[in-house]
C-alpha cells in the first residue's frame, strides 16, 4: 500500500468508467448509421460520463490532500510503468469542468455539424476519454499517452471541420505542441532514471540537484507554456482557434488550455521546486507580458473569435502569474481561474458559434446591433463578456482577487502591472459588447436562440454567478490539497 | 525436426519454381496465401525448438525461431497484400523468389559462423535482384534500380568481406563463439572496431542506414509496389536481428564504436527526414522514412545491453507491422501499378474512410504518437540510449521526430482535408477490411500492451 494513495472503495473501478465510458461509447457509434442515433448515443455517453463524475465528486474527500479513488495495475512491468490514477482537489475540479462541456459540445455542434457527423461525434468522445485521463493519471507514461493521444482528435477536428485556413492553423497547431511533448517526454524519461519509477507521486519533493532540476525544468516549462500558451509560444493560439469549428474552440480553450497550467501546478512545482523558484521571475515576467500584449492585440481585433482566443493569451497569464507567488490565495486563484476562464471562454466561443450559425460571419460588424434582434442572446452575451473582465459578482473577480492578493503580496510591481491589464480587458470587452448590442440600427432577419442553446448555456450562466457570490463551496474542494502544496513549497524554501 | 521452418519454405519456393513451367495460373494467389500461411504456423509451432547443426555453424534457438516467426509473418502479409496479376510479370517466379528470400533470411539469422552468413546473405539478396526488375512498367525506371540496387548490394557484400578478413585474422576462426572470446582484446584497438564496422556494413546497406542509404529511393520508386513492400520490411527484420548479434559481439560497449554507432545514427535520422520533407511520390517518401528509422534504431544497439537489443527487435517488429500497412494503402489506390504520388491522396477519407483511417494509424505510428506501437517502440529505445548516458542521440532522435511529423501528418492531411476531383467511392472487398483492421488493431495494440511480445525479445536476447 503507498502512503499517498487512498485506493478506490467502490465495487467498481470509477475512475476507469468516467475515462473510458466515452471511448465505449465511441465504439459503439461506430456501428450506427442513422444520423440522429449517432447525436442522441454521443450525447447520452457524454451525460452518463457526467452522471459518473458527479457521484465522483460528491464521494470526494475534500478533508485530505492525498490522491483518492486510486487504481494500481502494473502495465508494462519491464520498465516499471503501472497504469495508476488518482484524483486530488486539483484534479477533480478540472475533470468534472471536462465531463460538463462535453456534452454540452455536442448540444452546440447538433446543427453545426452536417457532415460526417459520426467521426465527428467520435472525435469529439475520444477527446473527452484523453482529457480526462490527463487529468486521472498518475504514471507519467500513461499521462504521456492520454497527453499525446488527445492531440490526434483535436487535429482531425481542425482538419476535417475547420475554416477556410483550416490546413495551415491544424498542422501549426499539431507541430507546436508535439514540438513541446518530446521534450517533456525527454525530463520524463530522465525523472525516471533517477528514480526508477514513472510514478508521479514518488517523483514530488525529492532533492534532485540542482543542476538537474534546472534542465528537467525548462524541458516541462517549453512543453507546458506551448500549452498554455504563454507569450512567446502563444502564435498557435489564435490561427488554431479562428479555425477550428466551435466545438474545437471550446475544447481548446476550456480544457486544453488547462493541461498546461494543471502541470505546472501538477509536475514543475511539487517535482522540481528550487528551479521553479529560479526560474519565477522569468515567469511572471512572461505572463505579465501576455496579459497586457493579449489585452492590445484584443482592442484591436474586428473578428469576434479572434478576439476571444487573444484574451484568452491574457487571461491565461493569470493562472500562471498565480502559480508563480507560491502562496495559497495565488494557487487558490490560479486554479479558479482555469475554471473560470474554461466556462467564461468556453462560453464565448459557444456564443460566436450561435451567432455565426446564423449570419456565417465573425466580422464583429456583421454581427452588431443584435440587442433588440436576439435579447436572450444578448444576454447571455452581455454575462459572459463581464465575467471576462473578472466584473464583481460574477466567477472571475474572485478568480482575479486571489490571484491579486497573493501576487501584491509578493510583488508589487507585478501586482500594480497585473491590474493595468484587467483594465485593459474591460475596455476591450465593453467595447466588443456595445458593438453587438448597439453597434448598428438596421433591421435584420435573425432568429433568436432556440430552446436547445437555451439549454446548454444555462449550466454555464449558473456557475457563473453561483462562483461569484459564493464561491466557497468550490474553495472547500481544492483547499487542502492546495495548502499541502503550498506547505510543502515552503518547507524546501527554507 | 528443428530445421522444418528452413524445409518448408524451401519447398515452397521449389513449388513455384515447377509452377512456373506450367501455364495453369488460376490457383496462384490462393495457393500462395494457403502456403504461406503455412510458414507461419511452421514457424509458431517449431518456435521452442533448439540445436546446433552443421559443426556449430547453425543454431537454432529462441532469437533465431522468434526472427523466423516474424519474417515468415511478413512473407505472409506481403503475398496476402499482393494481389493483382497487371503489376507483376512473371507470378510464379515472382513467388518463388519470394520464398527463396525468405528462407535466405531465415537461415541467416540462425548462422553464428561468417561463411553461412555471407552465403545466406546472398541467397536473399540475389533473390531480390531478381525480382526487382520484374515488373510491367513503359518506362525502364524498374530496369535502372535492378542494375543499381545489384551493384550496390555487391559493394556492401563486399566491404562485409572484407571486415570478416579482418575478424578471421583476429581470432583465427569464423565462428561468431570464437571470435566473440578474442573481441575483449581488440575492441579498443582502430583494428577490432574497423572490422567490426565494416561486417556490420551489408546490414547497414539491408537497413538503409547512412551512408549506405543510396539505393533505397531509387529502388522503392523502380520496383513494383509488391517487391518494395517486400524489400523495405522483411530484411530489415533479418538485418536488424544479425546487427544484434554482431553488436553482442563486441562484449562491453567502448567509447570509439558507439561514437561511431551515434554518428551514424544522428546523420541517418537527420538526413531520412529532412530529404522526407521534399518528397512528391510517396515510396520515395517511405525509402526516406526507412533511412530515417534505421537511424532510431541504432539507438537501442549502443546500450549494448539485452534491454536495447530487445528494444531494437520490439522497434523492428512495430516497423515491419506499421510499414506494410503504409504499403498496403499504396498498394490499393495504385492504378495500373503506376507509383502513387502523394497529391493522388486527396479526398481518401471519403473514398474509403476505412483506407484513410489505416492510413492515418500508420502514418501517426511512424511519426511516433502515442497509443501507436510507433510511440511504445521508440520510447523504449529512447530509454535505453538515456540509460547507457547518450542524452545527445535521445535529444537528437526527440528533435528528429518533430521534424518527422510533418511529412508523415502531410499524408493524413491530404488524405483528410483536401478534396478531389474524383471522388468516387472505393469499394473494398472483404478480405482487404479485414486486413485493414488487422494492421490498424496490431498497431494500437502494440502501443498498448506491448508486454508479452517485449518479454519474448528480452527472454532470448
Amino acid at each position: 500500500m503507498l502512503p499517498y494513495l487512498t485506493m478506490n472503495p467502490f465495487g467498481f473501478p470509477v475512475l476507469s468508467t468516467t475515462i473510458f465510458l466515452p471511448l465505449l461509447g465511441a465504439l459503439i457509434i461506430l456501428f450506427l448509421s442513422n444520423e440522429r442515433m449517432i447525436k442522441i448515443a454521443s450525447l447520452l455517453t457524454a451525460l452518463g460520463t457526467l452522471a459518473v463524475s458527479v457521484f465522483l465528486f460528491a464521494n470526494f474527500d475534500s478533508q485530505t490532500s492525498i490522491f483518492q479513488f486510486a487504481e494500481n495495475f502494473s502495465w508494462i512491468a519491464a520498465y516499471n510503468i503501472n497504469y495508476m490514477l488518482g484524483v486530488d482537489g486539483i484534479s477533480i475540479m478540472l475533470i468534472m469542468l471536462t465531463t460538463i462541456i462535453s456534452p454540452i459540445a455536442v448540444l452546440s455542434s447538433w446543427k453545426a455539424v452536417q457532415t460526417r457527423v459520426k467521426e465527428f461525434m467520435i472525435s469529439i468522445l475520444i477527446m473527452e476519454t484523453a482529457m480526462i485521463g490527463v487529468f486521472c493519471s498518475l504514471d507519467f507514461i500513461l499521462f504521456y499517452f492520454f497527453w499525446e493521444a488527445m492531440l490526434i482528435p483535436m487535429y482531425l477536428l481542425i482538419a476535417i471541420w475547420g475554416g477556410p485556413n483550416k490546413d495551415y492553423a491544424s498542422l501549426k497547431f499539431f507541430i507546436y505542441t508535439l514540438f513541446g511533448s518530446v521534450f517533456l517526454l525527454v525530463a520524463i524519461i530522465a525523472i525516471y532514471l533517477v528514480n526508477g519509477t514513472f510514478s508521479i507521486p514518488e517523483a514530488m519533493f525529492r532533492n534532485y540537484s540542482f543542476q538537474f532540476q534546472f534542465w528537467v525544468f525548462l524541458a516541462f516549462g517549453i512543453a507546458f507554456a506551448i500549452k498554455v500558451p504563454m507569450f512567446p509560444f502563444h502564435t498557435w493560439l489564435p490561427a488554431a482557434h479562428t479555425e477550428a469549428p466551435t466545438v474545437g474552440s471550446v475544447f481548446l480553450a476550456s480544457i486544453l488550455l488547462k493541461m498546461g497550467t494543471y502541470g505546472f501546478m501538477r509536475f514543475c512545482l511539487p517535482i522540481v521546486p528550487q528551479a521553479s523558484f529560479c526560474f519565477a521571475p522569468l515567469m511572471i515576467g512572461l505572463s505579465l507580458i501576455g496579459i497586457i500584449y493579449g489585452g492590445f492585440v484584443c482592442l484591436s481585433q474586428t473578428d469576434m473569435k479572434k478576439l476571444v482566443a487573444y484574451s484568452s493569451v491574457a487571461h491565461m497569464g493569470f493562472v500562471i502569474l498565480g502559480i508563480f507567488t507560491f502562496s495559497i490565495y495565488g494557487f487558490v486563484g490560479a486554479l479558479f481561474q482555469m475554471l473560470n476562464h474554461g466556462v467564461t471562454t468556453g462560453g464565448l466561443f459557444l456564443l460566436v458559434g450561435i451567432v455565426y450559425e446564423r449570419t456565417h460571419s465573425r466580422q464583429i460588424y456583421d454581427n452588431a446591433g443584435l440587442g433588440k434582434i436576439m435579447p436572450i442572446y444578448m444576454f447571455f452575451f452581455g454575462l459572459f463578456a463581464v465575467s471576462s473582465f473578472a466584473f464583481p459578482g460574477t466567477n472571475s473577480f474572485v478568480g482575479e482577487l486571489y490571484v491579486l492578493i497573493g501576487t501584491f503580496a509578493t510583488n508589487k510591481v507585478a501586482g500594480f502591472l497585473a491590474i493595468v491589464g484587467a483594465v485593459i480587458a474591460a475596455a476591450y470587452m465593453l467595447k466588443l459588447l456595445k458593438q453587438i448590442a448597439w453597434g448598428r440600427e438596421d433591421k435584420r432577419d435573425i432568429k433568436d436562440m432556440s430552446i436547445r442553446e437555451i439549454i446548454y448555456m444555462l449550466p454555464l450562466a449558473v456557475f457563473v454567478l453561483w462562483v461569484g457570490l459564493f464561491p466557497r463551496p468550490f474553495v472547500n474542494v481544492m483547499e487542502y490539497t492546495l495548502v499541502n502544496l503550498a506547505m510543502q513549497l515552503d518547507k524546501v524554501s527554507h | 525436426m528443428t530445421l522444418l521452418p528452413e524445409i518448408y519454405i524451401l519447398s515452397f519456393s521449389v513449388l513455384f519454381l515447377f509452377l512456373s513451367l506450367g501455364k495453369g495460373k488460376k490457383l496462384l494467389f490462393p495457393l500462395a496465401r494457403a502456403l504461406s500461411l503455412g510458414a507461419v504456423a511452421v514457424c509458431l509451432f517449431s518456435l521452442n525448438s533448439e540445436g546446433l547443426f552443421f559443426a556449430g555453424a547453425y543454431q537454432v534457438d529462441g532469437f533465431s525461431q522468434i526472427f523466423k516467426l516474424l519474417l515468415t509473418i511478413g512473407l505472409a502479409l506481403v503475398v496476402f497484400m499482393f494481389n493483382r496479376d497487371d503489376e507483376v510479370e512473371n507470378m510464379p517466379e515472382f513467388f518463388m523468389f519470394l520464398g527463396l528470400s525468405t528462407l535466405g533470411l531465415t537461415i541467416l539469422v540462425s548462422s553464428v559462423e561468417l561463411i553461412s552468413i555471407l552465403i545466406s546473405l546472398e541467397i536473399s539478396s540475389f533473390s531480390l535482384y531478381a525480382i526487382v526488375p520484374l515488373r510491367r512498367s513503359k518506362t525502364t525506371t524498374h530496369l535502372e534500380a535492378a542494375i543499381k540496387y545489384l551493384f550496390f548490394g555487391a559493394i556492401a557484400t563486399g566491404i562485409m568481406l572484407y571486415g570478416m578478413g579482418y575478424l578471421y585474422g583476429m581470432a583465427h576462426s569464423t565462428y561468431l563463439v570464437d571470435i566473440a572470446a578474442k573481441m575483449p582484446s581488440f575492441i579498443d584497438k582502430p583494428l577490432g572496431i574497423l572490422a567490426l564496422l565494416l561486417t556490420m556494413t551489408a546490414f547497414f546497406f539491408k537497413l538503409s542506414l547512412f551512408p549506405f542509404h543510396f539505393w533505397a529511393p531509387d529502388i522503392y520508386e523502380g520496383a513494383s509496389d509488391a517487391t518494395t513492400t517486400f524489400i523495405a520490411t522483411v530484411p530489415k527484420v533479418a538485418a536488424a536481428a544479425l546487427l544484434i548479434r554482431l553488436t553482442m559481439l563486441a562484449g562491453l560497449p567502448t567509447a570509439q564504436l558507439t561514437v561511431l554507432l551515434m554518428v551514424l545514427a544522428a546523420f541517418s535520422m537527420t538526413l531520412g527526414n529532412l530529404a522526407g520533407l521534399v518528397q512528391r511520390d510517396l515510396k520515395r517518401l517511405v525509402a526516406y522514412s526507412g533511412i530515417a528509422h534505421a537511424g532510431y534504431l541504432m539507438l537501442g544497439l549502443l546500450s549494448f545491453n539485452k534491454a536495447g537489443n530487445a528494444a531494437v527487435a520490439y522497434y523492428i517488429t512495430v516497423y515491419l507491422f506499421m510499414n506494410l500497412a503504409l504499403f498496403y494503402v499504396i498498394m490499393l489506390l495504385s492504378k495500373n501499378g503506376e507509383n502513387l504520388k502523394i497529391a493522388d491522396l486527396a479526398g481518401l477519407a471519403r473514398r474509403s474512410p476505412l483506407l484513410a483511417f489505416t492510413l492515418a494509424v500508420a502514418a501517426f505510428s511512424l511519426a511516433g504518437i502515442p497509443p501507436t506501437g510507433g510511440f511504445t517502440g521508440k520510447f523504449f529505445l529512447l530509454v535505453t540510449a538515456f540509460r547507457a548516458g547518450y542524452l545527445a542521440i535521445v535529444i537528437i532522435a526527440a528533435v528528429n521526430a518533430v521534424i518527422s511529423v510533418f511529412y508523415y501528418l502531410n499524408l493524413v492531411r491530404v488524405s483528410y482535408s483536401r478534396e478531389s476531383e474524383d471522388s468516387a467511392p472505393f469499394k473494398l472487398s472483404f478480405s482487404e477490411k479485414a486486413l485493414c483492421w488487422l494492421f490498424s488493431i496490431v498497431i494500437i495494440l502494440l502501443g498498448l500492451l506491448p508486454l508479452n511480445v517485449l518479454d519474448m525479445f528480452s527472454r532470448v536476447m
